[in-house]
């Protein structure tokens, strides 16, 4: 009986999550090039090409530069954030709920938002956006050409790349406007944990000679790992999938420089019809995110169980 | 702490300023300064349309028409199995929970070339049906997940009274379960509309022609092309944007239950 009534829910994600993950792991093996299907197997040829790609390794390169920056801003913004809201000053449910709004809106709407934000207008006499503000502010020397910067920095070319690695500028307002939308997020998080910890074991430290500083390194912050860690997997498995943000600033722009898998993918099978290489590609995603997340998976349910 | 607030408001600031400036009022060297008058131009072009620009009215409506059975759907769906899941575990039941949890974790590119196939044979695909049918098991991971924690809180003793008074499965769900599952439904609710109202990579794919096209695409449409007229494209945004910040700004404390539960760890 119980069976029965969950019976739907388990046939459409058998079929909508696995079956379809299986099709797509299929198509990745075979040669399939335009319109029509062609499922001629041909082993893991298409993620020799995807890999060998200049393209791709630019992808993986923006992949793990974003990752990086979005994570730490997010989790020294949030934790910063969680501190001060937990203070209880005046105001606090005011500026809890201006730190978290940008969750309930759409990336895109983000994206457009930021996008006008950094267009960076003609440098140094006509600016626009922010590089308006700096000029106003004095600050002339700080404008950038922001999302359409095409630097990489440092641009170190090794021979066993195909692709300049460093970052790539126009990546930068990219992130700031990711952790705009995000780090409200990690201030929950960080929130519940705080809300967590109990007076007494704060003040045991304190009678033992600890001073405020103190109780935060040697008491709150080992106290607050669990959640870093699963701030860590969820955002670092949302960045792996970025999509949305990166359609709406730049649309992987200049030339390839922000172009992050989850767009590739799209434009290779929507665009270019490579179908079976952009499944490819989908697989890497869905592999990377995989590790991250189903040793996460399996620890959270476990422990609950107990 | 009010840097931060300055930090977080300062784009909503910017997009309200541009979309109330009227079209001769706009120009690039004063755009972070107020409207010298109020105009409500911008949303009517954003809206209607005319000039060059596709009003986004037809879109928004194509949103209001997908996000509420969707939504209804995957709540209902979501209560049933967090019932099961919860109250009438089974051998192999947490394994099976967590294969359907992994469901929401998954980048959606690594099912879209299954899915639009499926979905064509289906007749389904391009049109909103279709991708109701896609946001409802799409969403049934996070619903079940919410309703199981949920469910979990409910004590035992209740539904062991209900045994006893000769209630079977279906008439513990019916008459205790449901009755007491308000809180949970709006929870959930609520992080469905948001999260169908702000998706983007479903909207994409599946809608193909443009009458059919949900708002976040619609909106993508207007700003991604060589256009040049901010005000409207800031309008525009701040449409989009409305209906989930009103939630937001009415409902907030649900909508944060709702995220927390998404990191498994609220």
């Amino acid at each position: 009986m119980a069976f029965l009534m969950i019976l739907p829910s388990i046939i459409a994600i058998a079929i909508f999550v696995y079956g379809f993950i299986g099709w797509t792991a299929f198509v990745s093996l075979t040669a399939w090039t335009g319109i029509k299907p062609d499922f001629t197997f041909v082993g893991l040829d298409n993620y020799v090409t995807v890999f060998g790609n200049g393209r791709f390794q630019t992808n993986m390169r923006n992949t793990v530069v974003f990752t990086a920056f979005f994570l730490v801003t997010c989790l020294v913004l949030g934790m910063l954030l969680a501190v001060m809201v937990d203070s209880r000053v005046k105001g606090e449910p005011f500026f809890r709920s201006v730190y978290l709004f940008p969750m309930a809106i759409s990336f895109i709407v983000t994206g457009v938002a930021w996008r006008w934000i950094f267009t960076p207008g003609s440098v140094p006499n006509d600016p626009t956006g922010v590089n308006l503000l700096l000029q106003r502010a004095g600050l002339g020397f700080l404008q950038s050409n922001w999302i359409a910067d095409n630097r990489v920095i440092p641009d170190w070319y090794p021979d066993w790349s195909k692709t300049k690695l460093g970052v790539p500028m126009a990546m930068v307002p990219v992130i700031i406007a990711a952790v705009w939308q995000m780090s409200g997020f990690t201030m929950a998080m960080y929130l519940a944990g705080l809300r967590g910890i109990s007076e007494e074991i704060k003040e045991a430290a304190r009678v033992d000679g600890c001073d405020e500083l103190g109780v935060f390194r040697y008491v709150t912050l080992p106290l607050l790992r669990p959640v870093t860690l699963s701030a860590v997997v969820i955002l670092g498995h949302i960045s792996m999938k970025i999509f949305d943000l990166v359609v709406s600033m730049t649309n992987g722009g200049p030339g390839n420089a922000t172009e992050v898998p989850g767009l590739y993918m799209y434009t290779q099978v929507f665009s270019a019809n490579k179908i079976a290489q952009g499944a490819a590609v989908a697989m890497i995603m869905l592999v990377l995110v995989a590790l991250l997340i189903v040793p996460y998976l399996r620890s959270s349910v476990s422990k609950e169980v107990e | 702490m009010i840097v931060f607030a300055i930090f977080f408001l300062f784009p909503i600031y910017l997009l309200l300023i541009t979309a109330l400036k009227s079209f001769d009022q706009v120009s690039l060297s004063r755009m972070w300064d107020l409207p010298t008058s109020l105009s409500f131009e911008s949303f009517d072009r954003a809206w209607n349309g005319g000039d060059g620009v596709i009003g986004m009215r037809g879109s928004f409506f194509n949103s209001i028409y997908l996000v509420f059975p969707a939504t209804i759907f995957s709540c209902l769906l979501g209560s049933m199995n967090g019932y099961v899941l919860s109250k009438w575990r089974f051998p192999g039941s947490d394994t099976l929970f967590t294969l359907i949890l992994f469901g929401m974790f998954i980048p959606y590119q690594s099912v879209l070339v299954p899915l639009v196939q499926v979905l064509r044979t289906m007749n389904l695909y391009g049109t909103i049906p279709g991708l109701i049918l896609v946001h409802i098991i799409y969403g049934i991971p996070i619903t079940t997940l919410i309703f199981r924690n949920y469910y979990a809180t409910v004590p035992t003793e209740l539904l062991e009274a209900g045994k006893i008074d000769g209630a079977d499965f279906f008439g513990i769900y019916r008459y205790i379960m449901l009755p007491i599952s308000a809180p949970g439904f709006v929870v959930v609710a609520i992080w469905q509309f948001t999260s169908i109202w702000n998706e983007f990579l479903f909207g994409l794919i599946i809608t193909n022609s443009p009458d059919k096209r949900p708002v976040t695409v619609a909106l993508q449409n207007l700003s991604g092309s060589q256009f040049t007229q901010w005000n409207v494209q800031m309008a525009g945004a701040l449409l989009v944007a409305l209906p989930t910040m009103l939630i937001y700004l009415f409902l907030g404390r649900y909508f944060l239950r709702g995220l927390m539960a998404g990191s498994l760890k609220g």
